[in-house]
């Protein structure tokens, strides 16, 4: 297969490939969320775009954060922040398994050389009330990403079905950077006049990050934040469809959905600080999922969600 | 006659489930192609991760014509009947035929169902099997409605016979039969037309797909095995990771790459499981040390460089895995040889909830030592060691190894026991008290291990039945069926003399005591022991006790002695199975039979014994004298629960208990005589019932 760019030498350069291959394809290229959420599945062009009949593609980064996950930048492949990349298309197109392996090819994925396989693995996420059905590829025995047909978001059936790429993009660009510890990752090009490494840009905040989700974290005020994105949540989503100032209907669900986001996240946080026993843990994601549900629901009524005067009636 | 084949072919279908997609497949279309009267030769089923494939020989080209003659109302009937008859059979009155029956003229319509092409009934099998299979997990995708096990993509259904192949023509929600398929996903992409099986798997062969998965995992096994063997070397044999490989690949291509050194000091199991769950890759052990040295992968595919790449690759990903596991490990040992040792690990079972109702895992482990401390003297274990290993058994849940492979708990245990210098008898405690989890599993026998798996199933069965968490119907979220069976295994294999209601006392007076309560047994001690009681019928019936034998002895007092039970149980089963017992049997219903009858009617209970001196009939002494005997002989022999030689003694009873019933009537007309007869069948049954209560017993 042809190489037309080469290997790529650098972290940046693996984006930028996929950005520019799946701009090619047709997505949307969009720009990451800007709000903390634990995975590239929790921005609304995924989660809520999911839902309803429209077609819809989009690609994107999202930036990621799993405090748990936090070693102070010292494990050679666990992070509290890292990247993923994300396709979302629906419907899913009959393709998307050779798209797919095509935007390994662009990423320099030579597949004369490599053992690309599709390994069953069930989706789902317990606190977006999702889940869906597909694999986690793997390269050589490597995960390097997971691919998902949405059957159910936020407790709604999936029609169409959307097909959902997510990308690890640290790992995956290590192993094609051939690079044993993420800190050693050149981020922009190694022959750029101030060469970057992935250390040099987040060895410092890993560091930072871990020690206050670990330690510093002021849990009270975290378990506030909590409850009051869950009270803003229903009481936006309690709002009249038909906006008293303008006359329009104008359902606020992206405003709630971000609540939504916000409690997962604090919930995130409280478990990396220990606070959280297994009981209550059950009782935590339980709440999250009602949000992102009752959001899903309020979504569906939207024009975006696929709503016309005439499906209303 | 034509063939038939048939090929499913989609994206990825998890290797778990193709074997029997396979079958399942096979008999749905055998099943309605024979319903719908077209009978074959053979079938045969195939699967690879791609595709399901089905090949039917010997197929008839259209289903035989059906004649039928349906009787129909007498001629002359009422016009609505004889028109309802017509519309049943779906004729006009003129093809009705007249014939004379003894009672009369009768319509009879004569019902021809013309046969039909095979390529007509094969495409609507095919569709309903396809709209309905049993995917254990199904999807939708696209825009359609279409449901399956990944995205179909395409529809291989031919018909073939000397005269060529054609299509069986269906369009299933846009997918379209035909006579192509494609080859392997990277090395033979291309679209591939066929005409028959033979030439379809040739075809694909050399499309490099190997189309039977038991050819896959043989060619695997054989390779991996000289592969091995070339270096001195042998895989581990594991048939489950053979099957799901098998599953993986189209083109299986075997690849022997090294274990760094670094890694080669974890223990074995450590490497096999990390190894086989993370990558699906075999052990390679040499023979000589035990040691695991090396690993087997399988790749999907050739390459220009005979795989080097992908075994690279490989290799950095099971360093970067072992790496995680070499640290657990090192940082796990550091633990269990701290001074604290693994009682670090218990401290922190103390925030980690067993039960919402039943408190944390660390107020579980102090009940489990508690009752292990009381068990232990029953086992013949030492109680400090007893005690000493359930507090140290559960600890390795705390590790990070067995957080990160839950499946080694225990036996990361014994390791960790190990390397904190504890005796080996509080080590393998540690990997052996979950035992025995399954039927298959083995039972613990170190009198230690016993004592704390004992105490271990003990405790939670007690536990649940206090908060009223009884397994019901098919539920059984807390396996506690499981926990009863190993107890009773352990219990028997054994030979443990255990009182069930006493341990569950001092099972609830430890919890008591925890929670500062009165100590109180809990309400349903009988309920439990009866749940004890069915989970032994279920495991005795499978050794072919009967379920009446089991509950005539759990009649008898000291039933909560599990091993006395079944004592009783085996002797009275060989023993009914003789002639003698048979009869005996008999000869003590009908003793009873009379004696209860007499007792009912004169409200007595006749359990004065029988005085000789009223003896009439020979016989009538004669069974004083065997009572006397057998009494002599029985009682010694119940003392020493040796059941067998009591049996015989009551086989001694048999004769002149037969001799009795022949010669005597026992409701004499005598009162005196009737009376004493009536005491001396009260004899016969008291004699009787020293085994079990053989009332309970049918036949």
């Amino acid at each position: 297969m042809t190489q037309t760019n080469g290997a790529p030498r650098s972290f940046q350069e693996i984006i930028l490939r996929l950005q520019n291959y799946w701009a090619a394809k047709g997505c949307a290229v969009m720009q990451p969320y800007d709000m903390e959420v634990g995975a590239g599945t929790f921005h609304p062009a995924t989660t809520l775009r999911s839902l309803g009949s429209k077609a819809w593609a989009a690609a994107y980064v999202q930036p990621s954060r799993r405090p748990t996950d936090g070693r102070y930048g010292e494990n050679p492949n666990r992070l509290q922040h890292y990247y993923q990349y994300q396709v979302l298309i629906k419907p899913s197109p009959p393709n998307l398994q050779e798209l797919y392996l095509g935007s390994l090819e662009a990423i320099g994925v030579d597949m004369e050389m490599h053992d690309i396989r599709f390994v069953e693995d069930d989706w789902e996420s317990p606190t977006l009330g999702a889940w869906g059905l597909g694999w986690e590829v793997w390269c050589d025995g490597m995960e390097v990403s997971q691919f998902t047909y949405f059957q159910q978001v936020g407790g709604h059936d999936c029609h169409p079905v959307s097909g959902e790429l997510t990308y690890g993009l640290e790992r995956l660009a290590m192993y094609i950077l051939g690079v044993d510890h993420v800190m050693d990752m050149p981020f922009n090009d190694p022959d750029a006049l101030i060469p970057l490494s992935y250390g040099d840009v987040f060895k410092q905040t890993e560091e930072e990050y871990a020690r206050w989700n670990f330690d510093v974290a002021n849990t009270e005020v975290l378990l506030r934040h909590f409850e009051e994105a869950e009270a803003e949540c229903a009481a936006i989503l309690a709002q009249e469809h038909q906006d008293p100032k303008t006359g329009k209907r104008i359902i606020m669900a992206h405003p709630a959905y971000d609540q939504c986001i916000k409690a997962s996240h604090i919930f995130n946080l409280l478990d990396a600080r220990g606070v959280i026993s297994v009981t209550e843990r059950q009782a935590y994601i339980g709440r999250v999922r009602a949000l992102a549900k009752q959001c899903a629901d309020a979504f569906v009524l939207t024009e975006a969600g696929g709503f016309t005067p005439e499906s209303a009636a | 006659m034509p063939d038939l084949l048939i090929e499913l072919f989609s994206e990825e279908i998890p290797a778990r489930m193709q074997a029997r997609a396979a079958e399942d497949l096979k008999k749905r279309v055998t099943d309605g192609l024979v319903e719908a009267g077209l009978t074959y030769a053979g079938a045969a089923a195939l699967s690879t991760p791609r595709r399901l494939t089905l090949a039917v020989d010997g197929l008839l080209a259209e289903s035989p014509t059906i004649r039928e003659e349906r009787k129909g109302p007498k001629v002359g009937a009422p016009d609505k009947a004889i028109e309802g008859f017509l519309r049943g059979a779906g004729l006009s009155r003129e093809q009705l035929e007249e014939r004379e029956t003894p009672k009369g003229a009768v319509y009879f319509a004569m019902i021809e169902k013309p046969g039909r092409p095979a390529a007509e009934i094969i495409a609507e099998v095919l569709e309903d099997c396809i709209r309905n299979f049993p995917w254990p997990k199904s999807m939708r995708w696209g825009a359609g409605a279409l449901r399956w096990v990944r995205p179909l993509h395409s529809i291989l259904c031919i018909l073939s016979d000397e005269a060529g192949a054609s299509v069986v023509d269906l369009d299933i929600d846009g997918i379209k039969s035909g006579n192509t398929t494609r080859g392997h996903r990277f090395m033979a992409p291309d679209e591939i037309t066929v005409i028959g099986f033979d030439d379809y798997a040739a075809k694909l062969k050399r499309a490099h797909v190997v189309l039977d998965a038991r050819e896959r995992a043989e060619a695997i096994w054989q390779e991996a095995a000289n592969q091995a063997f070339a270096n001195g070397l042998e895989v581990v044999e594991d048939k489950g990771l053979l099957a799901e490989v098998a599953g993986l690949v189209e083109w299986p291509v075997v690849l022997m790459g090294a274990i760094d050194e670094e890694f080669l000091a974890l223990p074995p199991e450590v490497l096999q499981t990390s190894m086989k769950e993370h990558q699906k890759f075999f052990s390679v052990k040499n023979p000589k040390t035990g040691r695991i040295e090396k690993f087997i992968t399988v790749a999907n595919r050739e390459t220009a460089d005979n795989g080097a790449t992908i075994l690279a690759g490989n290799q950095k990903v099971l360093s970067a895995r072992l790496a995680d596991a070499k640290f657990f490990w090192e940082n796990d040992l550091r633990t269990a040889k701290s001074e604290a040792g693994m009682s670090v690990w218990v401290e922190n079972l103390g925030n980690v909830t067993f039960h919402n109702k039943l408190g944390t895992q660390a107020a579980r482990i102090d009940r489990i030592a508690a009752l292990a401390r009381e068990i232990a003297p029953v086992v013949g274990a030492d109680e400090d060691l007893a005690e000493q290993a359930a507090r140290v058994a559960k600890a390795d849940l705390s590790s990070e190894m067995v957080y990160e492979f839950p499946e080694l708990q225990g036996l990361m245990g014994r390791y960790y026991a190990e390397a904190a210098g504890l005796p080996s008898a509080v080590a393998n405690a540690c990997q052996q008290h979950y035992s025995p989890l399954g039927p298959g599993d083995d039972v613990p026998s170190e009198p230690v291990s016993v004592a704390v798996a004992l105490a271990d199933k003990l405790d939670t069965l007690t536990g649940f039945w206090a908060i009223d968490e009884k397994p019901t119907g098919s539920k059984d979220p807390f396996a506690l069926r499981r926990a009863a069976l190993g107890v009773i295994r352990l219990v028997l294999e054994n030979d443990v003399r255990m009182s069930l209601n006493l341990v569950f006392g001092k099972a609830a007076e430890i919890t008591g005591k925890r929670e500062g309560a009165s100590g109180e047994a809990f309400a349903d001690v009988n309920d439990l022991l009866s749940f004890f009681h069915d989970r032994l019928k279920v495991f005795l019936r499978d050794q072919g006790i009967r379920h009446d034998v089991i509950d005539a002895c759990i009649a008898m007092d000291g039933n909560d002695d599990l091993t006395l039970l079944v004592k009783r149980a085996r002797a009275l089963e060989n023993f009914l199975k003789t002639e003698d017992g048979e009869n005996l049997l008999q000869g003590f219903k009908r003793a009873n039979n009379i004696l209860s009858q007499a007792e009912e009617k004169d409200g007595v209970e006749y359990s004065y014994g029988a005085d000789r001196k009223f003896a009439e009939d020979d016989s009538e002494k004669a069974l004083f004298d065997a009572l006397e005997a057998g009494g002599a002989a029985i009682s010694p022999a119940i003392a020493a629960e040796d059941f067998a030689a009591a049996m015989r003694g009551m086989a001694a009873l048999r004769a002149p208990i037969d001799a009795f019933f022949e010669a005597v009537q026992v409701n004499a007309d005598s009162e005196v005589v009737r009376r004493n007869r009536l005491n001396l069948l009260s004899q016969i049954r008291a004699v009787c019932g020293q085994v079990a209560d053989l009332t309970k017993v049918e036949g």
